[in-house]
């Protein structure tokens, strides 16, 4: 199939700043796209160059085959939901929704009954007539996505839609947006600054920083085989554990020694990866490191350290200790014994691991 | 906590103290005795037109009126005399009227449009643009008389009508793209993408968007730009001819070209009427006035 969304070699700079460097994406028609990275990282403008809102300093936009560089936003095909939801204030919801379809020419009989349509699958009908400022979040949140969802568009675009709203209707609306992806089977690109939200929603990510792709890759790509120290630490929560390691040849596999407060290294065996560098930053997610006893695998190695915090978060007890001179967090089963102050032994999953070149960030393995 | 506040509230209102209430009452006094002082001139003005000549030159000047009489606003408005001409305030009531509706009407609009394009369709150098404009407000009126003066000879059409509406939009218009832009700027630039998005073009999105929430602030402009021009007389006095004079350059006219017998009456309710279109404007549309200036501050 060919591609909803084609980004080649786009450029976008204001002035002398280069806000986008060489940006290359592709999705396929069905594919929910998130743009994921910290502040400044250039996915919202990004997001804005799709829509035709910011124009581009160099490469391409193609949606639905046909070149859409140059294309003023109205002819894109597009429909984008925004931050504030950008709802017309003195309009009423109704209004606000059949709004596009008044300045496109639409026959008013053609506009009620999309109405009719979009306001039932929202269930925002009881809200046709208010305006914006009587709703709630959570309702103009909808009225928003109805805009949107009038206009049949090929690429549906989101900029951080979920950001201004608290924490538990956040959720319900995630679960929302996934359902309604899946029941249109529409395209989307989605923007957002939170790695939850990307890794839930999500068939395709794009790590972004400093207007550079990172890594594009589903989310099981993303967190499991992060390309760099910088993905690495972005996705998941909490972060990866990211320990500064020596290694050494053995005989079958690679010992690796990592520095520990107690004065005596932890030694730990990799049996199946080989030709490291003297020095490595192995990677391994809190999940990845478990009491002993309740992990095994072919390449599980157990250590014992020592616990300087314990931090019980109902399903799951987080336990923090020191190694390498890093803060190393594990998550452990919510029974656990484990108290502060006390050594324990911890199972390390070596099949899990990510190896790290300490000056490039690069991923080795 | 919070039960037993309601309780105890209103026993410490009775129990204020005495020095307190001397304190509120002294105040309230203070500001009558301020109020009184600026009305005292209006009533002074009022009184005296509604007086007979000889009552004026007899009685006080604070006196009320012992025979009330519209002789001298009928005069005021038709009868007395500019110079040769002797058609009183009427002709040139009307001049101001064909002046200032037109003059505030474009200004607004004119700076509406610019507000819009300073706030939310920023191109290189808005902000410089807008500087410019704002330091159009501050240059004074002196400063303008001759170059405007050959503009408008350059133009053919000095000491017209047209010719003094054109002088009041230019000079009104940096004042009204101010009001306007410090409006618009505050309404989200998400809004202008999602109607873009949409479809809509500069002018849609003006019409249909900005144009609706703009009430307060288009108050604002008229009821300022209104005054602005009605009360204006060095533009008036520099750009018109015999007949298409404003009102404030005729009541200049009336009072001081008088020979013989200063008719004191006549003078103070042609004042009256000069001055009463701004007065309605502010009674009418004051409170929406009050609104709009703090409107932006306590957006939703």
């Amino acid at each position: 199939m060919a591609p909803i969304l084609d980004i080649k070699n786009l450029y976008k700079s204001y002035g002398a700043t280069e806000i986008l460097k060489d940006i290359n994406v592709a999705i396929e028609p069905g594919d929910f796209l998130v743009l994921v990275g910290p502040s400044g990282c250039g996915k919202s403008t990004l997001l804005n160059c799709i829509a035709g809102l910011e124009p581009i300093s160099g490469g391409s936009i193609d949606i639905g085959g046909q070149d859409m560089t140059d294309v003023s936003p109205k002819d894109r095909n597009i429909a984008m939901v925004f931050q504030s939801y950008a709802l017309y204030p003195t309009m009423t919801v109704a209004k606000n929704i059949t709004f596009g379809m008044k300045v496109r020419g639409v026959d008013q009989a053609t506009q009620a009954a999309k109405l009719a349509e979009v306001s039932a699958q929202l269930q925002i009908e009881p809200l046709l007539n208010r305006r914006p400022g009587q709703l709630s979040g959570g309702q103009r949140q909808r009225v928003a996505m109805g805009r949107a969802l009038v206009r049949d568009p090929k690429l549906f675009l989101f900029d951080e839609p979920l950001s201004n709203l608290d924490a538990k209707l956040r959720v319900e609306m995630r679960t929302e947006i996934k359902k309604l992806h899946q029941n249109l089977g529409a395209s989307m690109v989605y923007v957002t600054h939170d790695q939850i939200e990307a890794m839930t929603l999500a068939t395709k990510i794009v790590v972004m920083k400093d207007g550079i792709i990172q890594q594009i890759g589903t989310p099981s790509e993303i967190y499991n085989h992060p390309e760099n120290l910088f993905v690495a630490d972005f996705m998941g929560s909490p972060a990866m554990n990211l320990i500064p390691a020596r290694t050494q040849k053995k005989d079958g596999g690679t010992q690796i020694e990592i520095a520990s407060a107690t004065g005596k290294p932890l030694l730990l065996t990799d049996t199946t990866h080989r030709n490291l560098p003297d020095d490595v930053i192995i990677g391994l997610r809190p999940e990845d490191i478990a009491e002993a006893g309740y992990r095994s695998g072919q390449n599980v190695q157990t250590a014992h350290c020592m616990i300087d915090v314990v931090e019980p978060a109902g399903a799951d007890t987080f336990v923090v200790s020191h190694l390498g001179g890093k803060e190393v967090t594990a998550r452990l089963h919510a029974e656990t014994t484990a108290c502060a102050g006390q050594p324990l032994e911890f199972a390390f999953d070596l099949g899990k691991v990510s190896y790290f070149e300490p000056n490039t960030g690069e991923r080795l393995n | 906590m919070t039960d037993q506040a309601f309780p105890t509230a209103p026993r410490r209102s009775r129990n204020v103290p005495l020095s307190k209430i001397a304190l509120r009452w002294g105040l309230y006094l203070i500001l009558c005795v301020f109020a009184l002082y600026y009305l005292m001139p209006l009533f002074v003005m009022l009184t005296t037109s509604l007086k007979s000549i000889e009552e004026i030159r007899s009685g006080s000047l604070v006196a009320l009126p012992r025979d009330i009489t519209f002789d001298a606003w009928a005069t005021a408005w038709s009868g007395a005399c500019t110079g040769i001409q002797c058609e009183g305030l009427r002709p040139y009531f009307w001049n101001s009227v064909l002046i200032a509706v037109p003059a505030v009407i474009l200004s607004t609009g004119i700076g509406a449009l610019n507000g819009y394009v300073v706030a939310q369709w920023r191109f290189r150098g808005a902000n410089l643009f807008f500087s410019l404009m704002l330091f159009g407000c501050f240059i004074p009126f002196q400063v303008v008389l001759l170059p405007m003066a050959r503009v408008l000879g350059l133009m053919g059409i000095a000491g017209t009508i047209p010719g003094l509406i054109f002088v009041h939009v230019i000079y009104g218009i940096g004042f009204t793209t101010l009001f306007f832009r410090n409006y618009y700027v505050s309404i989200p630039s998400e809004l202008v993408k999602a109607a873009k998005v949409d479809g809509a073009g500069f002018f849609r999105i003006l019409w249909s968007i900005f144009l609706p929430l703009s009430l307060p602030i288009i108050v604002v402009t008229v009821i300022w730009q209104f005054t602005q021009i009605w009360n204006d007389f060095l533009f008036g006095v520099s750009f018109s001819q015999a007949g298409t004079q404003p009102v404030t350059v005729a009541l200049n006219n009336i009072v001081n070209s008088t020979t013989g017998i200063k008719e004191y009456n006549v003078d103070m309710a042609a004042a009256i009427i000069a001055a009463l279109p701004t007065l309605l404007v502010y009674v009418v549309a004051g409170k929406y006035f009050i609104r709009g200036l703090t409107a932006g501050s306590v957006k939703g």
